[in-house]
């Protein structure tokens, strides 16, 4: 009998639980129960992240996406959930139409897929996963944010290396992007009080 | 068990991330609710940011050179950043739709139809 491979087993898993629940996502008329279930779908991607050799991606998804994004959607359900819109039906014609159109792309993407397999020429041989070397990500993710590559030291070709210089500009970009993005947001959704009516009687 | 006992390819992946994005897209048509379209977006992504952290692997058993490697995480990081400041701003447009429509039904929202 064959060793079982863990790893699978793990992403079966976790892969199973996100589509799972993306489905249901659908599926559900019911907003807040919708808000349930992306929470765990987007809890398992961080699972497939992490079985991906991504940690850090994996620990982002984790605390900005799952605890920070998500609670603002959750948020954004509480405050609008009055009874005739918790859960509002579509109509069978629509539903038609979408399944058609999600099923032709869904099989198109499928294709695109399975043709994939061999796109960097031949597939390596695995090594049992106690010989593959565990390399933690964060280190440098964070110094190619400051605009160093640590992990194209190795690269050889010049033209190559003059492309790979670093995040900085984008890391400065999208936190710009980001901060205007949050005052923006502040100010459309803010309170707003309504005028105070002078009573026209008042002169009298 | 023989789907337990090979390991996992780029396809696995990539299968994941096709169906999240498809679901994702079939949640943007078919809610009415305003908030469910914008987890549909959410859904797509993620789908999205799955295919790029699944190229940029080096344990998916494709040949060390070809993969985007740090890139495709780097690039799967400002997708999320920019997931959150989208939902953000869309959230606070969901908002204040609802205050002064009273309704989060997006078909309702046709005040600017010519």
């Amino acid at each position: 009998m064959e060793m079982i491979n863990w790893h699978t087993c793990f992403f079966l898993l976790f892969a199973l639980i996100s589509c799972g629940f993306a489905i249901a996502i659908v599926a559900s008329s019911n907003v807040v129960r919708m808000a349930f279930y992306l929470i765990i779908t987007l809890g398992s991607v961080a699972g497939l992240f992490f079985l991906a050799g991504a940690d850090f991606i994996g620990a982002v998804q984790l605390m900005v996406y799952v605890g920070g994004t998500l609670v603002l959607l959750v948020f954004g359900v509480m405050l609008t959930a009055r009874s005739p819109f918790v859960s509002m039906r579509t109509g069978g014609s629509q539903w038609i139409l979408a399944t058609i159109v999600g099923g032709s792309l869904l099989v198109i993407l499928l294709q695109a897929a399975f043709s994939v397999e061999n796109w960097s020429g031949e597939r390596i041989v695995q090594t049992t996963s106690a010989q593959q070397q565990i390399s933690p990500t964060s280190t440098k993710i964070g110094l190619s944010l400051i605009g160093l590559r640590v992990d194209q030291l190795e690269q050889q070709d010049e033209t190559l290396r003059a492309g790979m210089s670093g995040y900085l500009l984008v890391f400065e970009i999208i936190s710009v992007h980001l901060l205007v993005v949050l005052v923006g947001a502040a100010y459309l959704a803010r309170a707003k009080r309504r005028p105070l009516k002078e009573p026209s009687n008042s002169k009298l | 068990m023989n789907l337990l006992t090979q390991p996992v390819g780029l396809t696995h992946y990539l299968i994941v991330g096709a169906l999240l994005f498809v679901t994702g897209l079939v949640c943007m048509a078919t809610k009415r609710n305003a908030v469910g379209v914008l987890m549909g977006i959410e859904l797509v992504l993620n789908g999205a940011n799955i295919n790029f952290v699944a190229f940029g692997s080096k344990y998916l058993g494709t040949a060390h050179q070809c993969t985007l490697g740090l890139d495709g995480q780097l690039i799967a990081l400002i997708v999320i950043v920019l997931a959150a400041a989208e939902a953000a701003v869309a959230l606070a447009i969901v908002l204040s739709y609802y205050n002064n429509h009273i309704t989060v039904d997006v078909d309702k929202a046709d005040e600017l139809k010519g």
